[in-house]
């Protein structure tokens, strides 16, 4: 015999309403509609023998239904439904529906900015907070008090550092080649390819290899500071130490925000390094310049105060990476995901303060005319 | 009479505005196994997390001792206040960056002035105390969820302390680990007279080691039952006899 659709038969009575269950139920076809139970006392459940329900679609329309009298004071009388459907809806009823949270509204767009920057901007105390109680923890250290960890912060110096030498040489390497390049197509129209080197070495030593730097060190390192912290947050590790009257500052965010903030100026320069010999190789072997010749200039046109300078922009990237990287961590939820968006987090907080911070550095050293 | 290892009076627990659990008023004896028990939700751990200092109640105080009211001290204070207890947290909450060696002989290495030989002793007897000899150098990925509870009881003992914070020791372990688990708590209270807190609703465990016993009940959000479990099988209500009946049958 062919699969009947899935139907209800109403039969009215004198206060009662006599719902018939029919046929194949799948999800895959318009379930019928919920009857109106307007005036009626008592809802009576029966059914046909042919009757299916393999995928549960007639017991949630029956859930449905239950609900509905529930909510209007209407007996509901289950008896003529076949035994096993009848059990499982019982079973379904048994505990009472709580009120549960409201759905979650959000979907459009201007109410999700709204949220969005209010979010943002209840941030704000939170950061200051955390840069607060930073800088009581560095008093600690500076006093002796805090319990710093010098062995965890050996490793994070080893971690930070020189681990991240074989990523900051590719990069290195690859812009510094990009700006010889775009530079030298351009200089070569003058005949003025020496110039590369000027260009290459003051944009790499000065701007670049500080913003490549802190730029890699927010993916893989600011990362990894708030993916430890928030594992530890949700593995109650955190807690661990808070019963010990350990400070988390002290043993979690001191050493990293230290590490960090030894290790940059000196990738800072190797970076600049790098792709100062990068310049060299695109303008010895593509454009014909001296080794030598490129050298000299090279050295003319640098001084200490670009040195310094990019010192300085790298140390400053370097505290916003360890910063957001910490900040984000310490304000870890106690789930897997709540991991993954601190991670997220921290790159996006990093990236974003130190192009911020980038922009202010070198309009602010520009007017003073260094 | 002994005063209290530590008193609770009127606590109200609340999170996000929402009450957990109100007007709470018990003592914990000392050299006793006091289990916090009831359902799921209930606001047990909640409530351990009130009595070791990570949480602030609403309203109410925490009685140190049976007289120091834990909130109302400075900061030192209740870090010393707190070195006083040893917590096991669910998971063992063991550093994951450090060995098992390494993270008993933390507590020692930044609160003691013990060379580093005494140390390397003590963190070789608390292992051995937790049947763990052998696995100082595993680091906590290394060994299995008992053995993450076991040193993470022997990492708790690490400082002496006065009071032993457990949070659902049992939970996710077999029945054999369990048991083992729930053995070495009271050979810790008989040897060495620790006062212990027990939050789970294991019925096995709470029949095998507790001397004292509260149950806070989720939906009238308050304390309804305290005493000898074995007394509160036959309480008045009939939520606690419910809950306890499946224990006395095993």
């Amino acid at each position: 015999m062919p699969n009947q659709s899935a139907r209800i038969d109403l039969q009215p009575d004198v206060d009662t309403l006599v719902l018939r269950c029919a046929g194949t139920w799948h999800w895959q076809q318009t379930l019928p509609a919920q009857p109106g139970l307007a005036g009626c006392k008592q809802v009576r459940l029966l059914a046909e023998e042919a009757l299916e329900d393999n995928e549960g679609a007639l017991l949630a329309w029956l859930l449905h239904l239950a609900r509905n009298c529930q909510a209007q004071q209407i007996a509901l009388d289950a008896d003529g439904l076949p035994a096993g459907l009848g059990r499982l809806l019982a079973l379904a009823l048994a505990v009472p529906a709580r009120p549960g949270k409201p759905e979650d509204n959000t979907s459009h767009f201007i109410q999700r900015l709204g949220e969005t920057a209010l979010r943002l901007w209840a941030d704000l105390p939170q950061a200051a907070h955390f840069i607060g109680e930073v800088s009581q923890g560095l008093g600690r250290l500076l006093r002796g008090r805090a319990n710093f960890r010098w062995r965890d912060f050996l490793w994070l110096l080893e971690d930070c550092g020189p681990r991240a030498l074989p990523i900051a040489s590719l990069i290195s390497f690859l812009v510094g080649t990009i700006l010889a390049y775009m530079g030298a197509v351009q200089l070569a129209q003058f005949g003025a390819q020496i110039y590369i080197a000027d260009l290459v070495a003051i944009g790499m030593v000065r701007e670049v290899g500080a913003l490549m730097t802190g730029v890699i060190l927010a993916g893989r390192t600011g990362a990894a500071f708030a993916a430890q912290i928030g594992t530890m947050q949700v593995n109650e590790e955190i807690d661990a130490l808070r019963t010990l009257g350990l400070s988390p500052i002290d043993v979690l965010v001191l050493p990293r925000l230290l590490a960090l903030l030894l290790m940059v100026p000196l990738l800072t320069l190797y970076a600049g390094v790098v792709g100062i010999g990068a310049g060299m190789l695109v303008a010895t072997t593509v454009f014909g310049v001296g080794a030598r010749e490129y050298f000299n200039e090279t050295m003319l046109a640098l001084s200490w105060t670009h040195i310094l300078i990019g010192m300085l922009k790298g140390t400053v990237y370097g505290a916003l990476v360890a910063f957001a990287g910490c900040l984000r961590g310490m304000q870890c939820g106690r789930s897997a995901q709540a991991v993954g968006e601190a991670t997220t987090s921290a790159v996006v907080t990093s990236i974003l303060l130190i192009t911020v911070s980038a922009s202010i550095l070198t309009i602010m050293f520009q007017r003073m005319g260094i | 009479m002994d005063t209290p290892a530590l008193s609770v009076r009127g606590l109200t627990m609340a999170y996000d505005g929402r009450v957990i659990q109100q007007d709470l008023d018990f003592d914990i004896p000392r050299g006793q196994i006091f289990v916090i028990m009831g359902g799921s939700g209930c606001g047990k751990s909640t409530l351990l997390r009130h009595l070791i200092g990570l949480q602030q109640p609403a309203a109410g105080r925490i009685l140190y001792g049976g007289d120091e009211d834990y909130w109302a001290a400075d900061e030192t204070r209740q870090d010393a206040l707190k070195r006083g207890s040893g917590v096991l947290f669910q998971g063992g909450a063991l550093w994951s960056s450090l060995t098992l060696a390494e993270n008993i002989a933390l507590p020692l290495e930044e609160f003691t002035d013990l060379p580093a030989a005494a140390i390397r002793e003590i963190v070789a007897v608390k292992l051995a105390l937790v049947g763990l000899s052998g696995f100082e150098n595993h680091y906590p990925a290394e060994i299995s969820g008992g053995m993450k509870k076991r040193a993470g009881l022997a990492r708790a003992m690490a400082l002496n302390p006065d009071i032993l914070f457990c949070d659902e020791p049992s939970a996710g372990l077999d029945p054999l680990s369990a048991r083992r688990l729930d053995e070495l708590l009271l050979e810790l209270r008989a040897s060495l007279g620790s006062t212990i807190v027990l939050v789970t609703h294991e019925l096995a465990s709470i029949f095998a080691v507790a001397d004292q016993a509260i149950f806070l009940d989720a939906e009238s959000r308050t304390m309804t039952a305290s005493g000898n479990p074995h007394h509160l099988a036959q309480h008045g209500s009939a939520l606690v006899r419910h809950f306890l009946a499946r224990g006395e049958d095993a």
